[in-house]
């Protein structure tokens, strides 16, 4: 029975632990899964464990503990590295269309079954 | 006839779609840091190699008119390439460079700089890799060319130093002025 509970406590210690180390803010998380891995191929800054992303993070806590809110992290982010860093890219000349398609085919699609629809 | 205009407009389509994709080919996908945002934020403080004290890198680079910022590590093997590039460029009487030791051991890093030379005026450390975040490096080596005066960056290149960036970065310091 002993052995058991001190099995039982060493696991539950390791476990918690592990848990421990691994368990970032949230606001952090938050932050990271917007970030795009610059050296990584096709991850985000959450989901990579490369030191560029590693020192990210830390970066990101420190900028949370010295009150910047994640606007400001962003912002400052988007001028070291600049706008690529970002998933969501911002609407400029280059990007507007990547914006407006979608509604574009919306509207048209929509006309499409209105027509279909007056016509029967 | 509404035949046909269906039938153009399909090609029609198809090719624009081509080329297009063709020029998406053609466009290189790495990306490389543009430079517009040049004015760097120096505010940050960080401890150098060889002793306890801590410096911003505001003062670091103050002494000279250009600074070279090297991001190395000894765990870097491009960084053990690029290393006599560094001693070359150490030569240089308006330069100084200032080596940033990015998430080393320290015992390794001194004993790097032993075997290999050391070109750097001052080194410092950056066991958690913030401080280079802050200098917008992505990795090691990467190398920073700043003009001291006008607090701006000149020069960055992602990746060991070769002859032809060594003569690219000689020519900008020779020309700017």
């Amino acid at each position: 029975m002993k052995t058991k509970i001190l099995v039982l406590t060493i696991f539950y210690l390791i476990g918690s632990f592990n848990l421990s180390y691994a368990a970032n803010s949230e606001k952090v998380d938050q932050i990271s899964k917007n970030l795009r891995c610059l050296i990584c191929q096709g991850q985000s800054v959450y989901d990579s464990q490369s030191d560029f992303a590693l020192s990210m993070k830390i970066l990101i806590q420190n900028k949370i503990d010295e009150g910047k809110n994640d606007e400001q992290i962003y912002d400052f982010l988007k001028s070291k590295y600049g706008e690529w860093i970002v998933y969501d890219p911002e609407i400029n000349k280059n990007t507007v269309l990547l914006w407006v398609l979608p509604l574009i085919l919306f509207v048209f699609g929509g006309i499409l079954i209105l027509r279909k629809v007056s016509i029967k | 006839m509404v035949k046909n205009i269906k039938l153009i407009a399909v090609v029609f389509l198809l090719i624009v779609s081509f080329f297009i994709l063709l020029k998406g080919l053609n466009k290189t996908n790495n990306y490389s840091p543009n430079l517009n945002s040049s004015k760097i934020d120096f505010n940050f403080k960080a401890k150098f190699l060889y002793s306890d004290e801590e410096s911003t890198l505001y003062e670091l680079i103050n002494d000279k008119d250009f600074s070279i910022i090297n991001i190395w590590a000894s765990w870097c093997l491009p960084c053990r390439e690029e290393h006599s590039f560094l001693l070359n460029l150490k030569s240089l009487d308006k330069l100084n460079i200032i080596g940033i030791n990015y998430k080393d051991n320290e015992i390794n890093a001194k004993k790097f700089i032993k075997e290999l030379g050391n070109p750097y005026s001052k080194i410092v450390v950056d066991p958690s890799g913030v401080n280079s975040i802050e200098l917008g490096a992505y990795g090691v080596p990467e190398t920073i060319l700043i003009n001291n005066n006008s607090k701006t960056i000149l020069k960055k290149y992602i990746g060991p130093l070769d002859d032809k960036k060594l003569t690219e970065l000689k020519m900008i310091i020779k020309n700017e002025n």
